[in-house]
């Protein structure tokens, strides 16, 4: 299984003609990622990486039965993008572009509203490395010989801290069912929560680790729901712990603005909710080999 | 981006909202010449500076005669202003700012921020004007009257006048505040603000609602929409090094301790300086040089976090997915000849190619510190820095 993403995933990359979006394009279709095809306006019938570019994303649906996308273009035009994805039936929307303007996001959410919610476009990011089933197919840009299949979730909102996690649990011989990145964006496009929700119904994922960071309500809601509805152990991470408030750490949405935003107060909000809390990052790894140790025991 | 109290009022103004008359000065001449021009007996003389807290430290003055302000801004200008929201260093006081007094009847507290929560924009009223928001939610908490605006259709006549209501305005003057609220939305969703503060927004004597204060914040990812909004930025408020590093595409803040730190990624970055201060240390800086650690950003990165004097020992801790660690390798090499450092250097490498990064760190010559896991890193940073203290402060008190 996994989440949100597998082998069967048909992908179109949008905005594919700009220099890192071939990069990537190549990169995941090595990964053995379906990439199906790819969008820019005004370019359609151009190949790229062997794929073929439409002018729309509806075109590409058509012509291709992509299901799942990946949003690669520059901030002024990235809202309009993945609400056009929304428009053309993709189930699951992955945005990489960092510099969204906030009320773009504002409106994007308002947007995919209009559809029910089984029709509705699952979005993860702005401003995300992606996601990734290790083994089975990469929507992103992270580099996929870190990640060892396995049953590990992990939901993070930065990228190379992230990839830090994944790194240390290969470490430890561990893998990944799934790692999603929901970026570092003050709005974005699904929380922790959302994520959570997919993990627990997932029978492949036997333990779900947070990577989060100051700034904020999403870990505090996540620790909320948690408690009501998680029956999987649950790990997390909180970077930030050295950072003053009111200040902004380079992710847009890294600013500790009011009661709860601080990484002590997410720790411990978090603990509270029984969820085993990485003391700092170097164990991240080792705190979820003892989970699942003591979880299998 | 932040703007200036007369900047924001002249926003809110071209909206519909109601501010006192005033005029800009930036000499005590002018300022006593603009309060002539405004003509009254009343004004109020505000420093402008970006942070809140100004009445409190003494950036507010009321006067009473052209004399009064003259002597009032003589000593405003050119000084740091230090309020609770500056830090110790302050802001430079370079513009006053002079406005005729009004005759307050009561104040209110009006504020429009992006929630988080709701992923809307929220409006958030008390009437208990004056003080701070935080100090507000402390004390009177049940004072607060929150609303939240559906993006598709804005801010509606029915929620202003609710708000109205709530906050306990006279009949009469419901239309005044429904024109200020939606005065202030539609600047805020038009201009992409993220913040806009009005505090206190005042009853008058004479029946008047009028912003008495007024701050914006504007979203920096919009500013290329609004080149009219890029042009009030004020370089002077801001903290030289920060707005360098900004210039030069890297996310830089500044800290109060001594162990300076290059990483690629925000959230590494933060992850970086907590294992720092685990460590026994303390991050002299947050710095994110951003996904790709080309050796130019690399150099850039050196020069930067080397212009803070307080830096006695540097972290470099890259985690490279997609470029290389071999490559990085190099521009940190290349970036160690072509910039002077002269404290000790800790480099992580993490991700590809990890093995050839580290060889090629190992034959550079360079006298680096090596370490391959973060806690490791954070630990020898530590240790150099203290080692390097004893040495460094005989060799300093020889020289």
């Amino acid at each position: 299984m996994s989440i949100l993403l597998d082998r069967e995933s048909k992908v179109i990359v949008q905005g594919i003609t700009g220099k890192i979006a071939r990069f990537h394009t190549k990169d995941m279709i090595e990964y053995g990622t379906n990439v199906v095809g790819g969008v820019v306006p005004g370019k359609g019938g151009e190949t790229v990486e062997g794929v073929p570019v439409f002018n729309t994303v509806k075109e590409a649906v058509e012509a291709t039965g992509a299901n799942s996308s990946l949003v690669f273009v520059p901030p002024p035009f990235a809202a309009d993008s993945i609400m056009e994805a929304a428009d053309a039936g993709i189930k699951y929307c992955v945005c990489i572009t960092d510099g969204i303007p906030a009320q773009d996001m504002i409106r994007v959410k308002r947007y995919m509203y209009r559809y029910p919610k089984d029709k509705r476009m699952i979005l993860t990011g702005p401003n995300c490395a992606g996601t990734i089933s290790p083994g089975k197919a990469l929507l992103g840009i992270m580099p996929g010989h870190i990640y060892l299949p396995g049953t590990v979730g992990i939901i993070g909102r930065s990228g190379t801290l992230g990839y830090e996690a994944a790194a240390q649990l290969k470490e430890l011989g561990l893998g990944v069912s799934t790692s999603v990145g929901i970026g570092g964006d003050p709005i974005n496009g699904s929380s922790f929560k959302d994520i959570l929700e997919w993990f627990e119904e997932d029978p492949e994922t036997e333990v779900i680790a947070m990577i989060g960071e100051i700034g904020g309500p999403q870990e505090a809601e996540a620790a909320d729901y948690i408690k009501n509805h998680v029956t999987k152990p649950v790990v997390a991470y909180v970077a930030g712990l050295t950072a003053p408030k009111g200040r902004t750490m380079g992710h847009a949405g890294a600013i500790i603005s009011a009661f709860g935003e601080s990484a002590s107060e997410k720790v411990e909000i978090l603990s509270a909710a029984g969820v085993t809390v990485a003391e700092n990052p170097a164990v991240i790894g080792e705190t979820i080999a003892s989970v699942m140790k003591k979880n299998a025991a | 981006m932040d703007i200036h109290e007369y900047q924001a009022k002249e926003v809110l103004s071209n909206f519909g909202v109601t501010v006192p008359p005033g005029a800009l000065a930036y000499s005590p001449e002018q300022a006593a010449y603009r309060a002539r021009e405004l003509g009254g007996d009343k004004w109020i003389v505000k420093a402008q500076v970006h942070a809140g807290g100004r009445g409190k430290a003494g950036g507010v003055k009321l006067c009473n005669s052209e004399a009064e302000i003259y002597e009032a801004t003589e000593n405003l200008f050119g000084k740091k202003l230090v309020t609770h929201q500056t830090g110790p260093e302050g802001k430079g006081i370079y513009r006053v700012y002079v406005e005729g007094a009004v005759q307050i009847a009561r104040e209110i507290y009006l504020g429009f921020v992006l929630d988080r929560s709701s992923q809307r924009v929220m409006i958030v009223a008390s009437s208990e004007g004056g003080m701070e928001i935080e100090e507000i939610s402390a004390e009177r908490p049940e004072s607060i009257v929150r609303s939240i605006v559906e993006p598709a259709v804005g801010l509606q006549d029915f929620q202003a006048r609710e708000i109205a209501f709530q906050l306990g305005i006279e009949p009469a003057m419901t239309q005044q505040m429904v024109r200020t609220l939606k005065g202030c939305y539609q600047a805020f969703s038009e201009l992409d603000a993220t913040m806009v503060e009005i505090n206190p927004l005042v009853v008058t004597s004479d029946n008047r609602v009028i912003a008495l204060d007024a701050k914006m914040t504007f979203d920096d990812n919009a500013l290329f929409r609004h080149p009219q909004i890029a042009e009030l930025r004020d370089k002077s408020q801001e903290d030289p090094r920060e707005a360098r590093a900004a210039d030069r595409g890297l996310s830089y803040v500044g800290l109060e301790g001594n162990i300076g730190c290059i990483v690629n990624g925000a959230g590494l970055a933060m992850a970086t300086m907590d294992t720092i201060k685990l460590a026994g240390g303390e991050p002299a800086n947050f710095l994110d040089i951003g996904g790709g650690a080309t050796p130019e950003r690399v150099a850039k990165a050196f020069r930067l976090v080397m212009s803070d004097s307080n830096v006695q020992a540097v972290l470099v801790n890259i985690f490279a997915g997609i470029n290389r660690c071999d490559w990085v390798a190099e521009g940190v090499c290349q970036a160690l000849k072509e910039v002077d450092v002269d404290v000790p250097v800790v480099v992580r490498l993490a991700g590809t190619n990890v093995e050839e990064g580290q060889k090629i760190l190992a034959q550079s010559g360079l006298p680096l510190i090596r370490a391959t896991s973060l806690i490791e890193a954070a630990e020898r940073a530590v240790g150099a820095w203290k080692n390097d203290l004893d040495q460094n402060t005989r060799v300093r008190a020889v020289k």
